[in-house]
């Protein structure tokens, strides 16, 4: 993965968003995603609070990385990331109390969220700081783009609103804000930003080698 | 070298070397013949919106699986049957009165979600009319259970709407029920043709006790999975059945009343029964059978639903797999593997 020479910042970003987005191609952190989407705002918010705590995380562990000793790395990675989400946490807590009321125990769990862990362990561990902030940026874009379009569907259709604002006058199909319609909708957009790599980029084989 | 003759020619090819003349789309569309009398009855009791919910249920199922197909360049098999054997499926099991975009879709969720997805006809988990009736009912909660009156003709069309035998027994319990249909003689008549409310296509026991002798005739299905389904369900019924209410006690329930309302005939003889998502083993059949009809009673005595077929089927179906790979029977010839050790040593 020390590839940053060659690979220029761009591509980096774009990689995490498109060729490896940490939940339509590495299907990681799957748990926000049913559990957080019911609704635009919420699903923002936690793409949000991610993408901070994903470039945050990347930083600090590029900027340590030369005093890391590797057998303790992964406490330590663990500790980093902990102090950030208690930031978000707290300032999420401080500045919209009332979402926090509804999503506070999962900006906790980011704590554990797979994708964060993997990156400061595969890339920021490794790499200088700079191209580590464009990695964490591209991942934490990646993964606020896949939860706005997952809660953008799962509230229209579900509730037949955005952002807490009725659009559509029909009878909505409320499964799709209950757990099962959350998987339906991941399942389904997966399956459709799949077809899309495969039918236009060609890259689908090669990217999940 | 001389000419051999035909017939003593030694002709090797590959096995099956006998065949039977079943075929998937035959056994499909006998099952949906089987099940023309309870429909033709759901008609008769409740007039032609019934008619028009199962007709529109059927097509989209049909046009789902068409398009399906022709959108993945697969071998079109619409003419297979099962397609308008899972719309049927689904169109009697929705209410009678539903707006016409519920059967729609209900039919693509089955379909295209449930079965096409998953790899097509034989490879889907669960069966796809079920689903798309559960996702119904978990998406439309209140058009779902909207439960016609019937009507013994073609005249009323707009009939009045009441409470499904199951509803009553579970909100005010038998001696309403008993109000309602008078004496139990009556009460067992009513429950047997299907003059009560309830989905389309299962409130008539006659119509779908002919469909499935039929079926059992024809050996199409076998005796295991209704019989272990509805054996465990009447004797939950009889133990447990009579304990909600006042004055409740062990051993007073009504099996009778339980094994004829609620969708328990259709789902032990066409649902359960289903090649693709019942167990093909015999023994494992009847440990899925018991399990539908203990979570059936389950949902049915302590769930927040008075209908549990539905939802239990569903559950068991998931079990199939496991229940095939425990009663796995024994290659011939072959011992087990603690035994091969020993005789090693």
């Amino acid at each position: 993965m020390a590839h940053t020479d060659k690979v220029s910042y761009w591509e980096l970003i774009t990689n995490g968003i498109v060729k490896e987005n940490t939940i339509f191609k590495l299907a990681l952190s799957l748990c926000p995603s049913i559990a957080v989407t019911s609704g635009l705002k919420n699903g923002v918010l936690m793409g949000a609070a991610v993408l901070f705590v994903q470039v945050m995380v990347n930083i600090t562990i590029s900027l340590m990385r030369k005093f890391i000793h590797p057998k303790v790395r992964l406490p330590i990675f663990m500790l980093v990331i902990s102090g950030w989400v208690t930031v978000t946490d707290m300032s999420m807590a401080a500045a919209v109390p009332d979402v926090y009321k509804q999503m506070g125990l999962y900006i906790q769990l980011i704590v554990a969220f797979a994708s964060i862990l993997a990156r400061a362990e595969m890339f920021a561990s490794k790499n200088k700081i700079a191209p580590s902030m464009a990695d964490g940026i591209g991942m934490g874009i990646g993964f606020l783009f896949a939860l706005t379009v997952i809660s953008f569907f799962r509230e229209l259709i579900g509730k037949g609103s955005l952002w807490g604002m009725p659009i559509v006058d029909a009878k909505p199909l409320l499964i799709m804000i209950l757990p099962a319609g959350g998987f339906f909708a991941v399942g389904i957009l997966m399956a459709f930003f799949n077809w899309i790599d495969i039918k236009f980029l060609k890259k689908g084989v090669s990217a999940s080698h | 070298m001389a000419e051999i003759k035909k017939e003593h020619q030694l002709i090797v090819s590959v096995s099956p070397h006998i065949k039977s003349e079943e075929t998937t789309s035959r056994i499909m569309w006998s099952v949906t013949a089987s099940l023309l009398p309870a429909t033709i009855m759901g008609a008769y009791f409740f007039g032609p919106r019934a008619i028009f919910t199962v007709a529109i249920s059927i097509i989209a199922a049909v046009l789902s699986e068409y398009i399906f197909q022709k959108a993945l360049n697969r071998k079109i098999a619409v003419s297979d049957g099962s397609a308008v054997l899972t719309g049927l499926l689904l169109g009697m099991n929705l209410p009678p009165s539903v707006p016409f975009y519920i059967p729609i879709i209900g039919s693509f969720v089955a379909i295209i979600i449930t079965k096409q997805l998953f790899g097509g006809l034989g490879f889907n988990v669960f069966n796809p009319a079920l689903i798309g009736r559960a996702f119904l009912l978990i998406s439309f909660p209140k058009l779902m259970t909207i439960w016609k009156e019937p009507t013994a003709a073609f005249v009323h069309l707009d009939a009045k709407t009441t409470a499904t035998p199951l509803g009553i027994l579970k909100e005010e319990g038998v001696a309403k029920l008993m109000e309602v249909f008078g004496d139990k003689i009556n009460l067992y008549t009513q429950l047997f043709v299907g003059h009560r409310a309830g989905s389309i296509g299962e409130t008539s026991a006659i119509a779908l006790l002919i469909g499935a002798a039929f079926l059992l005739y024809r050996g199409y299905i076998s005796w295991h999975i209704p019989a272990s389904f509805l054996g465990t369900a009447a004797v939950i019924a009889w133990i447990f059945g009579g304990l909600s209410g006042k004055g409740g006690a062990l051993f007073a329930g009504d099996p009778i009343v339980h094994l004829l309302s609620g969708g328990m005939l259709l789902g032990a003889f066409f649902m359960a029964t289903d090649y693709v998502t019942c167990p093909s083993v015999k023994k494992g059949q009847i440990l899925f059978g018991i399990g539908c009809g203990f979570l059936t009673m389950l949902i049915r005595l302590k769930g927040g639903y008075p209908e549990g077929v539905m939802f239990a089927i569903l559950i068991i179906n998931c079990f199939s797999p496991l229940i095939d790979r425990g009663f796995k029977t024994r290659v011939f010839g072959a011992i087990k593997e603690t035994k091969a050790k020993e005789i090693k040593k």
